[in-house]
């Protein structure tokens, strides 16, 4: 089985290395010691950074929502050049390991520190929680393995490395992570684009012209059209609830603790810079790719689903694949009108959210279909916009890996974004629990509460830290909470509204006082999370939503009330020291920063 | 110590325009052309995408990737023109 060979090859692979790098001291556990290169610091940056999400299921996100998911891929873009801008430079200058380093110091104040201990673990754990699951699903699909052997395996490898080598070995596992990820994303997307369009590159592939005589997106447009979608290219959503999710996402971009801290680790500050360009290239040779794969597999799915004539395939003529997610539980078919074929249309095919609910019995249906206890009914559609009921559930999350399947790609490429799918969300999340043990093992143990451990005992505290925060996550793996996607909307609201505002203001603003600090932090947190409580959790009505922003565009509303609520008080309460004045105007000149570092 | 010398004020206040002027750009296209203006746009055929479609989903990407790279050579000819490059 190649997809063994794949993924059991990259396991192989990241151990050698972690043996390679282990952590001798704090400095190599936190930073990597502060000498890495930017070109390797870029590729650690990327792997880092693009995750389960971005690598599983943004394609498959864009591909069912087409123009509004437009936000997804300039917000978790553009927050680069905010990062390279406006943060990475002043913070490796100011030469501390963490965020909640630069926060207490900042501000003078342990309050802020604990503040900010508690948004780096709050964005941490909530997106360390949908790595694992992505790694229980890509096991089970490929492996055979049952989803908690395969969080289970996650975590032994991720335990393995991160705990080890810490951000050394981490950092050069992340290298060949990044390697491993885009292949596996691009060497489809060439083979799809060759495909479906005959250009190479998907970047143009998506507006070629196909043999119909029709763009790419025309013939998108045009088949939604028919099927009672939206159309592909115009968007649904509001102009400003668009904007705000972009801001949101963007800034929360910025002020994630995780990819923060990677700017620590270069020497110099010029490194910082361009450390973050090298990143954002890494980022966007597999971000350009996703809109013509989004594109060319919603052409594939729907040509697949409803057959050359448009009207519907025997469910016994389908492909191997679409049995495959069903029996994953991940696609659904119900013969609505009983003709036996499969039909896809706008709509909803099942009662409740959409998805098929399967019981334990595996009850099966006259074709062999598994048959879902929320069925629906009869098979009324609105004849005037589409031909037949949709009879189809397919989840967005399977669009990536299913894409090569779908095209009938051969079985190696399968097998390569199987591995990929593994090292995107493997690199990720030992980026993330790496965060949280210097959280808990720098930020408070050494600094708030016992300023007299030796470095080993940090060391020792920041690996136990480790270990529990991979039993917390791989926890969550097994036993998701139902709401992943909202959760990690709610990582970026935190981020968007309480870490990079704070940092903006540390850094831009020298007057900005501890009370000021405080205050704007506690309004951009207490704001951000309460809405999205109220309206994901609380059974609010998206009818109330303020000036009609949605839950996960309200961190951009969050991060304009830090910023007044901060200056309020900041301009009512006394100038912070002179002494502190004097640190920000140093740490915005590049000189000195090697020596900084060495605290 | 308070006082700040000349160079590093002028230093600060040329990066604070080098930056002003990047994120203009920033935010023009993928801002305006990708969100607010995306509809006036899309009337536009570019290589076989409605043009905001394309700077939304392609160009904006593109543009900020020559953003931060254009951004590391103005700091680092300002770097060295005030002297505190290391």
């Amino acid at each position: 089985m190649l997809s063994y060979l794949f993924i059991g090859g990259s396991f192989l692979l990241y151990m050698g290395i972690a043996v390679w790098a282990r952590a001798g001291s704090t400095k190599e556990f936190y930073v990597a010691g502060g000498g890495v290169h930017p070109i390797a610091n870029g590729m650690a940056t990327a792997a880092d950074w693009m995750s389960a999400a971005s690598f599983i299921s943004l394609a498959g996100l864009i591909s069912f929502i087409g123009r509004d998911g437009s936000a997804y891929l300039m917000g978790w873009t553009g927050g680069y050049v905010l990062l390279a801008m406006l943060l990475a430079p002043y913070l490796r200058k100011f030469g501390k390991f963490t965020v909640p380093d630069f926060v207490g110091d900042r501000y003078e104040s342990d309050t802020a520190r604990v503040i900010g201990v508690a948004c780096t673990i709050i964005i941490s754990f909530t997106y360390v929680a949908g790595q694992m699951r992505g790694v229980g699903i890509v096991f089970s699909r490929y492996l055979h393995v049952d989803i908690n052997t395969g969080v289970i395996l996650g975590m032994a490898i991720v335990f393995f490395y991160a705990v080890l080598g810490g951000m050394k070995g981490i950092t050069y596992t992340q290298v060949a992570q990044y390697c491993v990820l885009i292949l596996a994303f691009t060497v489809p997307s060439f083979f799809l684009s060759a495909q479906v369009t005959g250009h190479i590159l998907p970047q143009i592939g998506l507006g070629a012209t196909l043999d119909t005589g029709m763009s790419v997106l025309a013939t998108l447009d045009q088949l939604s059209l028919d099927l009672g979608f939206a159309q592909y290219t115009a968007g649904t959503k509001s102009t400003f609830d668009i904007f705000c999710l972009t801001v949101a996402l963007m800034c929360g971009t910025a002020g994630l603790p995780h990819v923060i801290v990677r700017f620590f680790t270069v020497p110099r500050v010029k490194d910082a810079r361009t450390s973050a360009g090298y990143a954002l290239i890494f980022i966007a040779l597999l971000y350009t790719a996703i809109p013509g794969v989004a594109g060319f597999g919603r052409v594939n799915l729907i040509q697949t689903l409803n057959g050359p004539d448009n009207a519907g395939v025997e469910y016994a003529a389908m492909p191997a694949w679409f049995a495959n997610w069903e029996n994953a539980g991940l696609i659904g078919w119900n013969d609505r009108n009983g003709d036996g074929k499969i039909q896809y249309a706008a709509g909803k095919a099942y009662e409740g959210k959409g998805n098929p609910a399967y019981d334990a019995n595996d009850n099966r249906g006259e074709h062999g279909q598994r048959l879902a206890t929320n069925a629906m009914v009869g098979a009324e559609f609105d004849a005037a916009k589409q031909p037949f009921a949709n009879e189809v559930y397919v989840d967005r999350d399977i669009m990536v890996l299913a894409n090569p399947e779908i095209a009938q790609l051969p079985a190696w490429v399968i097998a390569l974004v199987a591995a990929g799918a593994v090292a995107a969300a493997l690199s990720t999340a030992a980026g993330l629990l790496l965060v949280i043990s210097t959280a808990i093992a720098h930020d408070l143990m050494k600094t708030v509460i016992n300023p007299n451990i030796t470095d080993k005992q940090e060391l020792m505290y920041a690996r136990i830290a480790a270990i529990v925060a991979i039993c917390i996550a791989g926890y969550f793996g097994i036993n998701p909470p139902g709401f992943v996607a909202q959760v990690v909307a709610l990582a970026f609201g935190i981020a968007s509204a309480s870490v990079f505002p704070t940092l903006m203001l540390g850094i831009f603003y020298k007057r900005m006082n501890t009370q000021g600090a405080i205050a704007g932090m506690l309004a951009g947190l207490i704001s951000t999370v309460g809405y999205m409580w109220y309206f994901v959790f609380g059974g609010g009505d998206s009818a109330d939503y303020f000036m009609g922003v949605s839950p996960g565009g309200f961190g951009a509303i969050g991060m304009v009330l830090h910023f007044i609520v901060a200056f309020v008080v900041c301009s009512m309460t006394p100038p912070p020291s002179e002494e502190m004045q004097r640190i920000v105007e140093d740490l915005r000149i590049p000189r000195g920063a090697g020596a900084a570092h060495d605290h | 110590m308070s006082t700040v010398s000349e160079s590093a004020k002028a230093y600060w206040a040329e990066n604070l325009r080098i930056i002003m002027f990047y994120l203009a750009i920033w935010f023009v296209v993928s801002y305006g052309a990708g969100i607010l203006f995306v509809d006036q746009l899309d009337a536009i055929q570019f290589f076989g995408f409605p043009l905001g479609f394309w700077f939304g989903q392609q160009g904006s990407i593109f543009v900020f990737v020559v953003l931060i790279w254009a951004y590391v050579y103005s700091m680092n000819k300002l770097d060295q023109k005030h002297d505190v490059h290391e």
